[in-house]
């Protein structure tokens, strides 16, 4: 169910690099254990962050997560769908529901992050 | 230091929410639906259709003897001696500083009988409370074990229970109940509710408790009922601007703070918490309960910081989306003096100052 071409993160993001950038978004994992996604919270165009900074946050009518960058570099685009239609987080949070794209400064980043296989394997073992 | 963890209590519908899919979640001890498929569709059900809710977490009372009337009068706020039998209100239980026990419904069965239903993480501290009040000729039982309860909430849950129910319910009041059956099982309906819509809440054995769920979802399916978990209850309640214990009301929260005036009776005679609420009443009332509706981007919540020209003036009681409204709304505290509609105020969501409106509760009111 997780794309085999992405990287993971425990944090329950992904990242999948297309030459220089890295487009991240959540997990189906994530977006189950959140329920109802009503707001995403995203960084400005042009913001710089580093690897696991606090970029901005997914909230369900429940409850609000933080949204961690699994890769380091610049903001080069967000989701323009996301502010009117914040539930394609929960219909398709592989596809249209992306949250933003960074221009990586270091493209050897997301070869460190788990594989499909391994973050399946942490899911699978996480405690509630 | 870890502290070891007691298990957590069921409801007798526990593997039922798990067949259904339910997530679970520690609700005072409770392991509890919070959600089956989704929040906002079991919302939208109450609302538009019908929602059936397993509320067993929730506590029984029992206060029984010929001096009933006189400890429920004593440990309670509201005036039972109003009540005819048959007849439930809502009520508050103080301590003697006038902050809140729990808020309860006191249901009257008999002149020497009340029924009491309290909230699940405050049943024992309510019973402990309320026995080591009885200077009277009562009893009083710790009952939650014996029942289970049901919720059966929205503009068609009258034509759902209807058809299961002995008797005529449409002529029953808003806050009356009778003790009839549902299915054949024995049954306290109550025209009572958590969620702003029309409804019932049913008192049954919890032997019965699986069996009824069932029956009642099969007789509801036709209105397209659906099982809805403690989000939605969450959700509903806020819109109707109803207190949930530890955030709108608790033991620092007097009635005159929690805009629940109404539910203190100060000519009733003597009762728990009555001299520190006249002497609140004469010092002054310094911060009140107001609604607020978000304005800019952002969702205030529970616990957020309330400030009015960049200076921290209070707290949210409770807040987040409002699915019926589409906008984002909670319950704040404030100065009294700014406690009114029309002021503007920024709710601190991490960090960042997010403007917000205040405005009249409730937010939603049912068309009648």
């Amino acid at each position: 169910m997780d794309p085999e071409n992405l990287r993971y993160t425990k944090e329950h993001e992904w990242v999948r690099v297309e030459g220089d950038i890295g487009i991240i978004g959540i997990t189906f994992h994530a977006q189950k254990e959140l329920g109802d996604i009503v707001y995403v919270d995203l960084p400005k165009v042009g913001t710089s962050t580093q690897q696991g900074k606090t970029v901005g946050s997914v909230e369900s009518v429940k409850a609000v997560s933080d949204l961690y960058t699994p890769v380091s570099g610049e903001v080069v685009e967000i989701n323009p769908l996301l502010a009117e239609s914040p539930e394609i987080l929960n219909t398709d949070p592989y596809g249209s529901g992306w949250l933003v794209k960074i221009k990586l400064s270091d493209p050897g980043e997301a070869g460190k992050l788990l594989t499909a296989a391994e973050y399946q394997a942490y899911t699978g073992t996480e405690s509630p | 230091m870890a502290q070891p963890r007691e298990p957590l209590k069921t409801t007798p519908l526990n593997a039922i929410h798990r067949r259904l899919g339910a997530k679970m979640i520690d609700f005072g001890g409770w392991d509890m639906p919070v959600q089956y498929a989704s929040l906002l569709e079991e919302h939208h059900a109450v609302r538009q259709r019908v929602g059936l809710f397993d509320v067993s977490h929730m506590g029984e009372i029992e206060i029984r003897g010929f001096q009933a009337l006189d400890l429920v009068n004593y440990v309670t706020t509201n005036d039972a001696a109003n009540l005819q039998s048959g007849q439930a209100q809502y009520s508050g239980l103080l301590y003697e500083h006038g902050g809140f026990v729990d808020d309860i419904l006191v249901h009257k069965i008999a002149a020497d009988h009340y029924f009491l239903c309290v909230n699940a993480s405050n049943q024992d501290k309510d019973y402990a409370h309320i026995a080591a009040h009885n200077r009277f000729e009562a009893t009083v039982e710790n009952a939650g074990v014996r029942y289970a309860q049901l919720a059966i909430q929205g503009p068609r849950a009258l034509d759902t229970l209807q058809k299961l129910a002995a008797i005529a319910l449409a002529p029953m009041h808003y806050y009356h109940f009778v003790d009839s059956t549902v299915s054949g099982a024995p049954a306290r309906i109550a025209r009572t509710g958590y969620t702003g819509e029309d409804g019932f809440e049913i008192y049954i054995s919890s032997a019965d408790a699986v069996r009824l769920w069932d029956e009642i979802l099969a007789a509801g399916a036709e209105f397209g009922i659906k099982p809805c978990g403690l989000g939605a209850r969450n959700t509903l309640r806020l819109e109707a601007a109803m207190a949930l214990y530890d955030h709108e009301i608790h033991a620092s929260i007097t009635p005159w703070e929690a805009n629940l005036g109404w539910i203190v009776k100060m000519n009733k005679g003597d009762f728990i918490g009555r001299d520190a609420l006249d002497r609140q009443k004469q010092r002054g009332i310094t911060r009140s309960l107001v609604g607020f509706e978000m304005s800019g981007r952002g969702i205030g919540r529970d616990g957020y910081e309330v400030c009015m020209e960049g200076r921290g003036t209070g707290w949210v009681a409770s807040g987040g989306p409002s699915p019926t409204l589409g906008k984002n709304i909670g319950l704040c505290y404030l100065p009294c003096a700014d406690a009114a509609p029309g002021r503007k105020i920024q709710v601190m969501v991490r960090g960042v100052a997010v403007d917000a409106l205040t405005v009249s509760t409730p937010f939603y009111k049912r068309t009648k």
